[in-house]
Order: C-alpha cells, then structure tokens, then sequence
C-alpha cells in the first residue's frame, strides 16, 4: 500500500493508506484524532472541516494521499495548551455563547470560523453567515453559532 | 469507493504518461466533484491522475487585454485575486460564490468546466466572455468547447492547461442558486465589448447556452428595456425538483434584465 506523510497538529505522522482514503479516515483511523467529525460524507455538512496548509477544506472530499507532505490543522490542534489545556478563544466563545447543543457539527464550525477571521478579523454578522455555508448545524442553533464566531473573532482581535 | 491506483506526477508530461499507461485513467483537479462521484460508485476508474502537483497550471496573469488563468487554481484564488478583481470584476464574483468556502479552497477552473456540470457557473463565464480553453494540445475557443449535459470537446488524455479571457469593456453575473448546493437554479452571463455582447445561460438547459435573440436586441440597444418581449422557450429546459423549465425560462429574463441594469 502506499504511505503517506504529514504534518498534523505541528507533529509528523505518516501511515499506509489505499488509494481512496479519504483524509478524514486517515485522521481519525490512523492518527486517531477523532475530534473532527464524519457528517454527511457527502461534502455538504462540514463537519470534517480541517486546515490543509491554512486553508479550510473537507477533509471527506480529499483523498488523504492528496494530502502528502501538506501541514493539517485539526480540532485538537487549536487550544494553545493542547487538547487538556486552555481553550482557544473561539472555543471559549463557542461556551460562552451557548453555540453548540449536540456539538457534532462544533469542530466543523470552529474550523471554518477559524478559517474566516483569518482572512477577515472584524467579519460582519452577514460575513460570518456566508462563511458558514459549508457547515450544517442539524440542531438549527445558527443564532448562537454566528454570535459565537463574532464573540470569537473580537476575543481573538483584543488577544492579538 | 472502489479503490484505484494513485499518482502523483511533477509535470504535464508525466501526468499524461500516467494516463496513456493507465487501463482506464482518470484525472483529477481539485475533486470538489470526482470524489463524491467515485464515492457514489458512479465511476470505476483504474488509475487515479492528481493534477494538483503538476508544475505550471495555477497562476493567474494579466496582459495585452487578456486574462490567463491556470487550470488548477483554486475559485477563492480567483475570487480574492486583485489582478482578476481589476480586469473582470464579474468573474472574480462569480468564482467567490461557487459552492462554499470550503469547497473553493480545493475547487479549480478546470475541474469546473472539464465536469460541465449544467449547473455550474464558470461555463456561463467562458461562453459569455468568449474564452479560449488551452489544453495539452490545442486551444478550443468557448463555442465549442461545451458539447452536451458533462460532456466537452475534450479528447481522452487532454489536459486543461489554462483558461484565456478577452477582458471585455463590462460583464456581469446574475444566478439564483439553489440554496442547499449553492448551484445554479439559473445563471446569466451578460458581457459587452464595443457593440458585441455576449449571453450565456447556465443552469436551465442541459448544457451552457447562448441567448442569441438577447443579444442581437443588446447589441442594437443595450439597456434592458431592450430585452422587453424576448422570451426564451422552454422547450430544451430542465424541469426537476427544484423547478420548471416554465419557470427557468422566466428567470432568464429577469437574471439577464438584472446583469443589463448593472451595466447599463
């Protein structure tokens, strides 16, 4: 089979995959970082968002030997002190602001508001509204989500 | 998904070796697409051929009033590119409301109009504008580049290199998406240089269209009153879930009225 290497959450990890692994399984099977979650599968919920090289993507829409020598960003590489540490300002926001209720579609979301403020630190309401169209929350809890994201984004700027 | 053999290659000529040795060799842009549809089983490819590491097709470059855009560049490259903001404001729109964020990461001008899906938008940018699709053997002018529902002029083994736009004097993109997939429910393209204007449909028909009876009224009068009893049969239309061809046809005109009244 062939092997693959990455760079995830700033530490090597390399495997042995098939052709038609997805990212997401590689992630979550074989680095077994469960955090970023399998929705849909079919490239529509963004549940599995990750950061491929700072750029938020699908992680069940890239094969994981397209993701060769690239350097991945997952949920549990976002709080400061590691996955039992502080929490990164927009996870905290995402507590604060009541954003999530079953919390699947929550590291997705994260990612992809991560994603947004990168590009855009002071998003507007609308800003942050279409920068989640590729996140699906199925307990329909956007008001909490978008005021989650603009409390994150300003925590992030005053942190900054 | 069945499984495949995966390659990697570091030039065109590589990735076209790969295929030639391949039994049945598929390549792959940015997979926004092909990924799903191999999940789906829907395609049963020996050899997979990933275009993502291929030298030279990203970039996008402006000169002598044209607009050259590699292959594999992605849509939000496109769409956040000053240089394509400044030569064809609508495209750089258009690339920024494909899909999601996410998928405009991966997404690339090649895949896009190698797939033709009869609902995507960059095929409504290439007719509309006129664009010359260059490829590992030749340069296919936008007319006939579109054949049918997915189907191009493209010979097996031919790789989309790059994309070449004739900056126009001004264009504009209207579509109502569905707003599940964010695919058009219906896409016009409305480009004018000197008195040439150019109109391309996207979603309504199996295939990306030109409105001819528009745009010889545009090109006598080019304001939207001039668009006034043009109606668009819907004979050739898609009728599904999302909507009629009765209703397709209508907003034809009313997407075409709207680039028009931009412009105008």
């Amino acid at each position: 089979m062939p092997s693959v290497s990455m760079t995830v959450n700033g530490k090597p990890v390399s495997g042995e995959v098939e052709g038609r692994t997805l990212l997401v399984d590689f992630l979550r099977e074989t680095v077994r970082l469960t955090g970023t979650h399998i929705g849909c599968d079919t490239s529509q919920c963004g549940a599995c968002t990750v950061h491929v090289d700072g750029r938020s993507v699908k992680s069940c829409a890239m094969l994981a030997l397209q993701a060769d020598g690239a350097s991945i960003t997952t949920i549990e590489g976002v709080a400061p002190g590691g996955p039992d540490g502080e929490l990164h300002p927009m996870q905290e926001a995402f507590r604060d602001n009541h954003g999530l209720q079953c919390g699947f579609c929550t590291p997705g979301m994260v990612m992809a508001a991560l994603a947004l403020v990168e590009k855009n630190p002071d998003p507007s309401e609308q800003d942050v509204r279409d920068g989640l169209e590729g996140n699906l929350c199925r307990c329909t809890g956007y008001q909490n989500i978008v005021k989650s994201i603009l409390d994150g984004a300003k925590a992030m700027r005053e942190g900054a | 998904m069945y499984n495949f053999i995966y390659h990697k290659p570091a030039t065109l000529d590589a990735a076209l070796e790969n295929f030639a040795a391949a039994d049945d060799g598929q390549f792959m842009a940015g997979g926004q697409t092909m990924i799903p549809v191999l999940k789906q089983r829907l395609a049963m490819p020996s050899d997979v051929i990933d275009l993502g590491k291929v030298d030279g097709l990203t970039g996008i470059e402006h000169t002598a009033g044209t607009l050259t855009i590699g292959a594999m560049t992605p849509h939000a490259d496109v769409a956040s590119s000053e240089t394509v903001q400044s030569a064809i404001p609508a495209l750089a729109a258009l690339a920024g409301r494909i899909g999601d964020p996410h998928v405009r990461n991966r997404g690339t001008i090649g895949g896009s109009i190698a797939n033709n899906d009869p609902a995507a938008d960059y095929p409504a940018a290439l007719l509309g504008l006129g664009a010359t699709v260059k490829t590992s053997k030749r340069e296919i002018a936008a007319d006939d580049f579109f054949v049918d529902l997915f189907e191009t002029a493209l010979d097996d083994g031919e790789v989309i290199t790059h994309v070449s736009f004739p900056v126009p004097d001004a264009a504009a993109y209207e579509k109502l998406e569905n707003p599940a997939s964010r695919f058009a429910l219906v896409g016009v393209m409305v480009a004018r240089t000197g008195n040439d204007v150019r109109v391309a449909v996207t979603g309504a028909g199996p295939c990306v269209f030109r409105a001819a009876e528009m745009e010889q009224a545009l090109t006598a009068d080019f304001s939207p009153g001039a668009l006034d009893g043009i109606a668009v049969a819907a004979d050739d239309l898609n009728t599904d879930i999302h909507a009629s061809a009765e209703y397709r046809a209508h907003l034809i005109g009313v997407l075409a009225r709207r680039c028009v009244t931009r412009l105008a």
